[in-house]
């Protein structure tokens, strides 16, 4: 897969750099270039805005059959998290195996290695989430 | 817009199917199906396929052409498409092809959906499945589809109380159901305790919560009511289609225990068909894992929202109960060809329909429901078929 392909969202996925609707003040992530709920009015009003990184657990699994890509670290913890601002986005969870996420459980992000192109290829970074002790 | 009829219907056995590539499997259907409705290939106007993903399943694109020419109809130089909607091409195909005919551009139309899934591996399979969900914000942080519906059921769980054991008698009546059609890919009942004691997948759902990969396809003619008669003695009626989007991310949906794209398509084609819930006799709903179905008859009416747990382990869904729900072994014993399961939906109805079903027929069988989604959620099909 080319590298743009992961290099473009790297603001996004680098920074949590989303996006609010500067009509209805809905906050996005990824960023969007268009507000679902206001849809034309909010053309041109999407704001740039730094999240927090912070949120609660919505749901959760232990992932055991994972993508080639993966097989390294099954088992892993994916999640649907929350974040502060209202965005819901879906993250893996490190540093503590299954059992120790609850629904609900706070959240933060950190920054991780996502993966690699082949053994010589690119390395891609991103957000990953650990427990809030 | 005119009338419709399925007049003829045909599918290949489901499974690991080694011998037999893409082209075998849409020719054999194609032609059970004509067989089936005594027509021959002059007759036919178009071609509708559905399928997910042959271009990385056998490294072929263009496949509608591919199969229609060697189904012998090169030289008619008949338009044949291919349809896409992840998991619900098949679905999206019967569609496409029912409002051709309404609209009166085509009479005789064949609508196919074929997908070879076992000529990658189990890893390259599950890849392929994983982009039906959103590749950049969800896949490529090590969401596989397995693991978007495994937290479909943990909430499930956490809001209604819905345990493992409900989703696992969704797998116990549909292998039950399957045991009962010679078309199905598996042919045992199995035991709740063992679908409890299978491994883990993607917590809480293990392999037993997930249907299989197969290979397969399946074809209906479709024909205008109105001549439908000249061919059978049975035309089934399409009576509504309904179909539905919804966000491409599960994060992004809502609720993550309802699939909006189900709920709206439904109630279309209930309103288009102006019949309810209640009326329908039988349903082939989109049983990918025991969680979609339990959604499903929530979100179609069937049942209350966070009962369908409930429904299905006092056996209100089974064979001629309340509503029976999968009698063909749904896609998690009859098989799950993913671009073909929306049409082989329609042949398992059409079956009932017709009183054809043998061992598992439906009593009474007078409306039939099909729902077929995509992805996680974010496109759904419901068609209402009924006898004339």
């Amino acid at each position: 897969m080319p590298e743009a392909r992961f290099w473009r969202e790297n603001q996004a996925r680098y920074n949590m750099i989303g996006h609010k609707c500067g009509k209805c003040q809905k906050v996005y992530f990824p960023p969007r270039d268009m507000c679902p709920k206001c849809r034309r009015a909010s053309m041109g009003k999407m704001e740039k805005i730094q999240l927090t990184g912070k949120g609660s657990v919505v749901s959760h699994t232990t992932v055991h059959e994972g993508l080639p890509e993966f097989q390294m670290q099954i088992p892993y913890t994916m999640a649907i998290i929350e974040l502060e601002e209202g965005a819901r986005i879906t993250g893996q969870i490190v540093d503590c195996n299954g059992e120790c996420v609850k629904i609900g459980s706070e959240v933060e992000t950190v920054f991780r290695k996502l993966g690699e192109e082949g053994k010589s290829g690119i390395i891609h970074y991103g957000y990953k989430f650990k427990l809030i002790e | 817009m005119r009338e419709v009829a399925i007049i003829g219907i045909g599918e290949t056995k489901f499974g690991e199917l080694w011998e037999r590539s893409l082209r075998d499997l849409g020719i054999e259907a194609g032609f059970k199906a004509m067989g089936d409705a005594g027509i021959s290939g002059n007759e036919i106007d178009a071609i509708f396929l559905g399928n997910m993903s042959a271009g990385q399943l056998i490294d072929q694109e263009h496949i509608a052409p591919l199969i229609a020419d060697y189904s012998g109809m090169a030289e008619k130089n008949i338009p044949a498409i291919r349809i896409e909607a992840a998991s619900a091409s098949g679905g999206l195909a019967l569609s496409q092809g029912y409002m051709a005919v309404a609209s009166g551009v085509h009479d005789i139309v064949v609508v196919g959906g074929a997908e070879k899934m076992t000529d990658v591996g189990d890893d390259a399979a599950n890849e392929i499945m994983a982009k039906t969900a959103d590749q950049e914000w969800e896949a490529v942080f090590g969401a596989t589809l397995g693991s978007l519906y495994a937290m479909m059921a943990r909430r499930h769980m956490n809001e209604f109380g819905t345990t493992k054991e409900q989703l696992a008698s969704v797998a116990v009546k549909n292998h039950l159901n399957g045991s009962m059609n010679p078309h199905a890919q598996f042919r045992s009942p199995i035991k709740l305790e063992a679908v409890l004691r299978a491994p883990m997948v993607a917590s809480p759902l293990g392999t037993f919560d997930f249907a299989p990969l197969s290979d397969g396809a399946a074809a209906v003619i479709l024909a205008p009511l109105d001549i439908a008669h000249k061919y059978s003695d049975t035309p089934i009626k399409i009576l509504s289609c309904g179909q539905a989007g919804d966000y491409m991310a599960l994060h992004d949906r809502k609720s993550i225990t309802r699939m909006d794209a189900t709920v709206v398509a439904g109630k279309k084609a209930f309103k288009y068909a102006g019949i309810q819930p209640k009326d329908v006799n039988l349903a082939e709903v989109h049983d990918c894992t025991t969680i979609s179905e339990i959604m499903a008859i929530e979100d179609l009416g069937f049942f209350k929202k966070g009962q369908g747990g409930k429904v299905t382990e006092d056996g209100s869904t089974a064979l001629n109960s309340k509503i029976s729900i999968n009698t063909s072994g749904g896609l998690k014993a009859k098989g799950y060809p993913v671009g073909a399961s929306g049409v082989s939906q329609a042949i398992e109805a059409v079956t009932q329909l017709r009183g054809e079903a043998g061992q598992r027929q439906v009593s009474k069988a007078e409306i039939a429901l099909l729902h077929n989604i995509g992805g996680t959620g974010s496109s759904a099909i419901v068609h209402l078929l009924g006898r004339c």
